[in-house]
């Protein structure tokens, strides 16, 4: 089985070279692989796991292929990341071929540690160049760095860059260009010694790793002492039989070592040797590389100022999405509508228009209103993490967040939540513990969300007595039962279905840099663009579903009916005949709602939401609701036949209050509203927050589950609110 | 002299890095982020709330919950 071997690629007749891009986090290494790309690439996922792919071809040089691995700190396997860039690197990667030769970026800021992980790869013998990047900020600071020595020593070309400047990038270019024409692995044996039992075991691995043609004769020393220094074997099928044998007989061997420290070893020696070898190539001066970052943090990370900076940014990125999107979405709703009206006039009446203008139409128009605030949220996001503030964020708030299980990072999304869930679990990328971002994930939704004030400020305004301060407690309530079941189900998920040891917290501050607009313009776009392309296709299918489902079937003799009623107003000539007209069309729209498959549902799940107060007018409103939750709004509106309303009609406030079961009980109490907000705030009635859960976490069993869990929460919660304040007689 | 836990330093102060403990995993990360034995170590802050450190180490910044920092013993320069 020889999984290494890459088949070369060849289009056009040319034969395509792919050059793995590795480098430590914040080291630059997407500035340069912007730089050489020309900011043309795609965007992928590797299969199974949510680590993302960028591929791109280097601008003018057709045949050289740069993948971006993520960015890690060293190449042993214990994050998705990093086992991803291994496994890339070792070619054992489905559907990602061995790359033709690498190029590893390092931070000329922070040589030792970014050495660190090049010289685990370049033991790997790969063909290699080195990008040593951020030289400018290198010689401000007075520091002299002989390239040449650097390059002799590493084994390999080593190429002095400013990423963000374009310089050297012609230069690396070239010798890009030069290393796929070579074209052969380089031998570059470690130039530090093990203890003598482990360095015979890695003599015993790579062995078998040459031999079964799992690793190049000259890479196999390396790659054997990757797998070594695991504790454990690998869970990874790739591996050939005959070196999954010897990694495990040399693992039992090493066991009767005690005195062994086989961590220590590896990374000591490495370091003690990288040590030497900065020594030796770095002419370092008296000045602090980053006197700026000291002087920064001093304000940041103060006890005082740090909390009352972070608490001044979180609320204008608060502000933003949640007052500055406005016009912008309303921007949107207006020129979807226009849109709308435009093809009613347009084109004749029938079932096509009907799916033109309120699936298909009313679809995109569900997926891009929420485009507005995702810009804005990756935008903010793209530059607390150009800047380097997005690790100190997470360093102001780690303790705090520590309380539920979260990390400090799961703040600004859940923040964002409380605008939209949508961008809210999109930012969750910014969580590296897989457990952690899927617990964030989970409970997103259960901020209050912006799509939820209608439904809170309509029900309150129809349905509750009281003066204005106690409806605005009500509505602060809401959002507080919201956030304190958000925090506790985080804490429930962590502690059962998440369970798994504390992630230790070792997390980079890295120095802070000026952001560079068109780099955070980038993220931004290349973010928010995963958005449409992905969840939107998944909303604007069930947008279309539910609009059929509030519209079919149709009734050829209700439609009679009704247009024989028209046709009677328009033949007595009466001068009230518009608004009779009008009426007609209302009623129609509710008689149609009533039958359709919507309508249907509504009726079949009033046994289920009898319990909680509610009838099936109102079972309508929670299934149209998963358009969007706005949606209960309008559906009221037409179920109670007031045509197009908002949540500030005041018809739709009065037949809401005058609405009564058929024995005649006022139907809206203050308790059933109660209850239905309480449902509101606890239901995932969003399909297109289950369309980003489903794209985020590459499967359709989180969405489910998390529908789940909520649904049954709102059920819950509604049935308690109604039964408990029934029995004590409160609201009805 | 007697080593002592890194979360036992005070901010400002520094001392070489003498052994780690813990749990396999996080040792062994922290040793690839730098913190090898031998190595020197400043606590440049705690954050505001007490938690997490701030900790200057090999030129660049590391931030670490006092939980793992117990685990690292040094020898108070």
């Amino acid at each position: 089985m020889s999984i290494c071997a890459a088949d070369p690629s060849v289009s056009g007749g040319q034969r395509i070279f792919t050059i793995a891009v590795m480098g430590n986090p914040n080291c630059g290494k997407t500035t340069l692989f912007n730089a050489l790309t020309g900011l043309r690439h795609k965007v992928g996922n590797y299969p199974g796991v949510t680590v993302e792919k960028r591929e791109g071809a280097v601008s003018g040089e057709p045949s050289l292929r740069l993948l971006d691995l993520p960015g890690t700190y060293s190449l042993s396997a214990r994050s998705p990341d990093e086992q991803i860039a291994r496994d890339v690197l070792l070619g054992c990667l489905e559907d990602t071929p061995r790359p033709d030769g690498v190029l590893i970026v390092i931070d000329a800021t922070n040589l030792e540690r970014n050495l660190y992980l090049a010289s685990q790869v370049l033991e790997l013998g790969l063909p290699a160049v080195i990008a040593c990047n951020m030289m400018d900020l290198l010689r401000e600071a007075g520091h002299e760095l002989d390239i040449r020595e650097l390059s002799q020593r590493l084994q390999a070309p080593v190429i002095p860059t400013i990423g963000h400047r374009g310089v050297g990038i012609d230069k690396l270019k070239a010798a890009l260009r030069d290393l796929c024409t070579a074209q052969r692995s380089v031998n570059r044996p470690r130039q530090w010694s093990l203890h003598e039992e482990l360095e015979k075991e890695v003599r015993h691995v790579a062995a078998a790793m040459t031999a079964s043609g799992f690793a190049s004769p000259e890479g196999a020393n390396g790659a054997a002492l990757l797998f070594l220094s695991e504790r454990e074997l690998p869970a990874n099928d790739h591996l050939p039989s005959l070196v999954s044998h010897s990694l495990s007989e040399a693992q039992e061997r090493l066991r009767v070592h005690p005195e062994l420290d086989v961590s220590l070893e590896v990374t000591a020696g490495r370091y003690a040797w990288l040590g030497e070898l900065v020594d030796a190539c770095l002419k370092r001066s008296e000045r602090n590389l980053h006197g700026a970052t000291d002087k920064l943090d001093r304000i940041f990370t103060h006890k005082v100022w740090g909390l009352v900076c972070f608490a001044a940014m979180m609320g204008l990125l608060f502000y933003s999405i949640f007052v500055l999107a406005r016009p912008l979405m309303g921007l949107i709703e207006t020129g979807v509508e226009g849109l709308q009206q435009f093809t009613a006039r347009h084109l004749a009446a029938g079932p096509l228009r009907d799916l033109l203008t309120d699936g298909v139409i009313a679809g995109v128009g569900n997926v891009i209103v929420f485009f507005p605030q995702i810009c804005i949220l990756f935008l903010f996001i793209a530059l607390l993490e150009d800047t380097g503030y997005m690790a100190r964020a997470a360093f102001l708030m780690e303790r705090i967040m520590s309380r539920v299980g979260l990390p400090g990072k799961s703040f600004i999304p859940l923040l964002s939540s409380h605008a939209c869930a949508i961008p809210g679990i999109m930012a969750t990328r910014v969580i590296e513990n897989p457990k952690d971002r899927l617990a964030t994930i989970l409970v997103a939704p259960l901020m209050s969300c912006s799509a939820r004030l209608p439904v809170y400020t309509v029900l309150i305004a129809a349905c509750l007595p009281g003066n204005p301060w106690t409806k605005a407690t009500v509505l602060l309530s809401m959002y507080g039962l919201g956030l304190i079941t958000a925090l506790t189900m985080a804490t429930v998920f962590k502690k059962t279905i998440l369970r798994g040891p504390t992630p230790a917290f070792i997390m980079e501050l890295p120095p802070y840099r000026v952001p560079r607009l068109s780099a955070v313009l980038f993220v931004m776009w290349d973010r928010s663009k995963v958005f449409l392309t992905r969840a939107g296709t998944i909303i604007l299918a069930i947008t279309i579903l539910l609009w059929a489902a509030t519209h079919y079937p149709q009734n050829a003799q209700r439609a009679a009916h009704y247009e024989a009623q028209r046709e009677a107003v328009l033949a007595s000539g009466a001068a009230d005949a518009e608004s009779r007209l009008e009426a007609i069309a209302r009623e129609e729209a509710a008689d149609q709602l009533q039958h359709s498959y919507a309508g249907r549902l509504g009726r079949l799940i009033e046994p289920v939401i009898r319990p909680l107060g509610y009838d099936w007018r109102i079972g309508i409103g929670l299934v149209a609701s998963f358009a969007a939750r706005e949606a209960f709004v309008s559906t009221m509106g037409v179920v109670y036949g007031v045509g197009e309303a908002d949540e500030a009609t005041p018809s739709l406030h009065k037949r809401l209050r005058e609405a009564q079961w058929p024995d005649g009980r006022p139907l809206f109490t203050p308790l059933v509203a109660v209850g239905l907000m309480v449902f509101y705030v606890l239901a995932c009635q969003c399909v297109s927050t289950i369309a980003v859960v489903r794209r985020e976490t590459n499967s359709w069993r989180w969405p489910a589950f998390q529908l789940a869990y909520m649904t049954g929460l709102a059920y819950m919660g509604a049935l308690l609110v109604y039964q408990v304040g029934s029995a004590l007689g409160i609201g009805s | 002299m007697t080593t002592i836990p890194l979360d036992s330093l005070n901010a400002g102060e520094q001392g070489h890095i003498t052994g780690l403990a813990g749990a396999p995993d996080v040792r062994r990360r922290l040793m690839e982020m730098g913190l090898t034995p031998g190595t020197l170590l400043r606590v440049v802050r705690f954050a505001p709330l007490g938690d997490p450190i701030d900790i200057e180490v090999r030129g660049y910044h590391l931030s670490l919950r006092k939980h793992d920092a117990r685990q690292i013993m040094l020898l108070r320069q």
